[in-house]
């Protein structure tokens, strides 16, 4: 009971990883808040259930394609509404309900087209692609179905998803830390200001983190439907509350901080599941304020910030 | 001193009259009730958005618990009315002081916390093991002590008091050392302002207002689920309302609020969806050309507005 405790909540805690790393990464490198995340990752999560009920695409391959849609989407949604906010007197606060807007324009336009009913896409689908990757990289067969680790079994959409989290943590690093743009995004990060004085293009270095952050959520999104079950044109406000749990107890503005984060509160919450679970949903909350009250900053963040 | 009578008999007293006077013109005395109720909240999110700058993403949070307070007062003590409404506010009130450490935070920090305790408190009055106490996840039922228009002629003068405290705001010294510590706060607190105090104070004040609205909100619908009086919606529509007229201003949050609610009692109830969408543009439109609100328009082409 407690390894598997401890695994599902290590599996969840990447999913939520994932979830969280667009958002932190958006607001680390604009100060503002997208509170439109979910509802991207509502529209991946559509992308995938489309492609595979109409064309029987299996969700693996969809996932490059969400990413890159929604990395290209990002471009000019950014040059609409960011430029524009930031001359604002106090952008921060007003990207609240700017974002707010944007989320009521993406779930009214959702549920018009494709109305208020649950959907779902069947478990076996990402199974079996995850079974088919497995043996080719292993030499030799294996079996569709749940995956064994250390004696528990857990779904394979699970693994898949903890595996495509790792690899979007591992690209959020090698983008920050090994590219040219990531290091121009690094100092945006740090001072916007003095990133404007030594004549870095801003906005071009926000726009791509901006579509980065899209792309991200989409990426989630496609795992939505075997990880949050079925989902609807209004899951998208929901989701946006985990993910911000989640990046406030990492550290607001560091997506490293996001992994940490992630993992935090999937294990707890999966403790609380297993053992206290009339009281679980309680949790990212409380776990929000308490980690707020006490780190202001999050559990990687650097100064604090007092008015 | 002179300039504040001048606001209450220009606004204050002729916004009374209409509500008090329309019920007898037009019967639909539950959406009017709604607008009264949408002004209170408004104007307590004008309290302490608007004057000092802090953005209550759980404002909702003292409008249930004013409601919960209320209700339970009558439910488990049979007490009056007017006595659960003075429960209702201490809710309110009492949820703020346990919330007054979140003012370390600043900005995105402190929306996001705020939001956060709304939700959990939502989550403990619904939990289904609380059942014995409020009712759980299972709502509350006060029919006892319906009484509609008693309830209107509350909120009524609940609307008349919190339209005082934003005009009282706009014209003394503690409204205006509660926007300079907005503006800066370092400045404010070297002009010897208590930065602290004064914060702490507006903070009480926008949530005893909305204690006073969830509490009489309560015994006008008698009967209601957790998720009617902690929803989102509550929060969302007092700031959007708040902002579309112009914080800071007492006629901004009236102006929003019979603006945009009545647009949305107007399109929103028959196509919901539609009405989302209308919505959402009119939010981010409003957000990116003209960020002070319909107020600052007025004020652009000329007229001082209060």
């Amino acid at each position: 009971m407690l390894t598997y405790t401890l695994l599902a909540g290590f599996l969840f805690g990447l999913y939520f990883t994932l979830i969280g790393l667009g958002l932190n990464l958006v607001f680390g490198v604009m100060r503002i808040v997208n509170l439109a995340h979910g509802d991207f990752l509502m529209l991946g999560a559509f992308l995938a259930f489309w492609l595979f009920s109409l064309f029987a695409v299996n969700p693996v391959p969809t996932i490059p394609v969400a990413f890159f849609i929604f990395l290209l989407a990002g471009f000019p949604l950014y040059y609409l509404l960011v430029p524009r906010l930031l001359q604002a007197k106090d952008p921060e606060m007003l990207s609240f309900i700017l974002f707010f807007g944007l989320s009521q324009v993406i779930q009214s336009l959702a549920t018009i087209l494709w109305g208020t009913s649950e959907r779902s896409i069947p478990g076996g689908q990402l199974g079996r692609a995850v079974a088919g990757i497995l043996s080719f990289f292993t030499g030799h067969k294996i079996e569709n179905g749940p995956i064994e680790i250390l004696g528990q079994s857990f779904p394979a959409a699970w693994l898949a998803s903890g595996l495509a989290s790792g690899i979007g943590a591992v690209f959020v690093y090698w983008y920050l830390y090994r590219t040219k743009l990531g290091y121009l995004t690094r100092a945006v990060m740090v001072s916007r200001d003095e990133a404007i004085a030594s004549g870095i293009d801003v906005h071009r270095v926000s726009a791509v983190a901006f579509g980065i952050g899209l792309g991200l959520a989409a990426v989630a999104g496609v795992f939505a439907p075997f990880m949050l079950g079925s989902i609807t044109p209004a899951m998208g406000s929901e989701v946006t509350i985990t993910s911000f749990a989640v990046i406030v107890i990492g550290s607001l503005g560091n997506p490293l901080g996001t992994i940490l984060g992630g993992l935090v509160y999937g294990i707890s919450y999966m403790f609380m599941q297993s053992y206290y679970s009339s009281w679980a949903n309680l949790l990212p909350y409380l776990l929000l304020i308490a980690v707020l009250l006490l780190r202001p900053n999050g559990l990687l963040g650097r100064q604090a910030r007092r008015a | 001193m002179r300039k504040l009578w001048r606001d209450v008999f220009i606004i204050l007293v002729p916004l009374v009259a209409i509500f008090a006077l329309l019920p007898s013109i037009y019967s639909n005395h539950l959406l009017l009730f709604n607008f009264i109720i949408f002004i209170v909240l408004s104007q307590g999110v004008n309290v302490i958005y608007g004057f000092t700058g802090y953005l209550p993403f759980g404002y909702v949070g003292f409008f249930g618990a004013g409601a919960y307070g209320f209700s339970l007062m009558v439910l488990h003590l049979q007490a009056s009315p007017f006595l659960a409404i003075v429960v209702g506010v201490l809710a309110a009130l009492a949820l703020a002081l346990v919330l007054t450490p979140l003012f370390r935070l600043s900005g995105a920090y402190f929306s996001i916390a705020n939001l956060a305790a709304s939700l959990a408190v939502l989550q403990v009055v619904a939990n289904p093991n609380l059942e014995d106490y409020t009712r759980g996840p299972y709502g509350i039922s006060l029919s006892g002590i319906f009484n509609p228009q008693l309830a209107y002629a509350t909120a009524l003068a609940i609307l008349a008091a919190t339209v005082f405290i934003v005009i009282f705001l706009r014209n003394s010294k503690f409204g205006l050392a509660l926007q300079a510590i907005r503006e800066d706060t370092i400045s404010a607190s070297m002009a010897g302002i208590n930065v602290v105090r004064e914060r702490v104070i507006a903070w009480l004040l926008s949530a005893l207002i909305a204690g006073l609205a969830g509490s009489v909100f309560a015994w006008y619908a008698s009967v209601f689920y957790p998720e009617t009086v902690f929803s989102g919606e509550f929060t969302i529509f007092a700031i959007v309302f708040a902002l579309f007229g112009g914080t800071a201003t007492i006629l901004g949050p009236i102006l929003g609020v019979v603006i945009l609610y009545g647009i949305y009692n107007a399109v929103g109830i028959s196509t919901p969806q539609y009405f989302q969408l209308i919505y959402g543009l009119l939010i981010i439109g409003l957000v990116l050309f003209l960020p002070n609100g319909l107020v600052s328009l007025l004020r652009r082409w000329g007229i001082d507005v209060p």
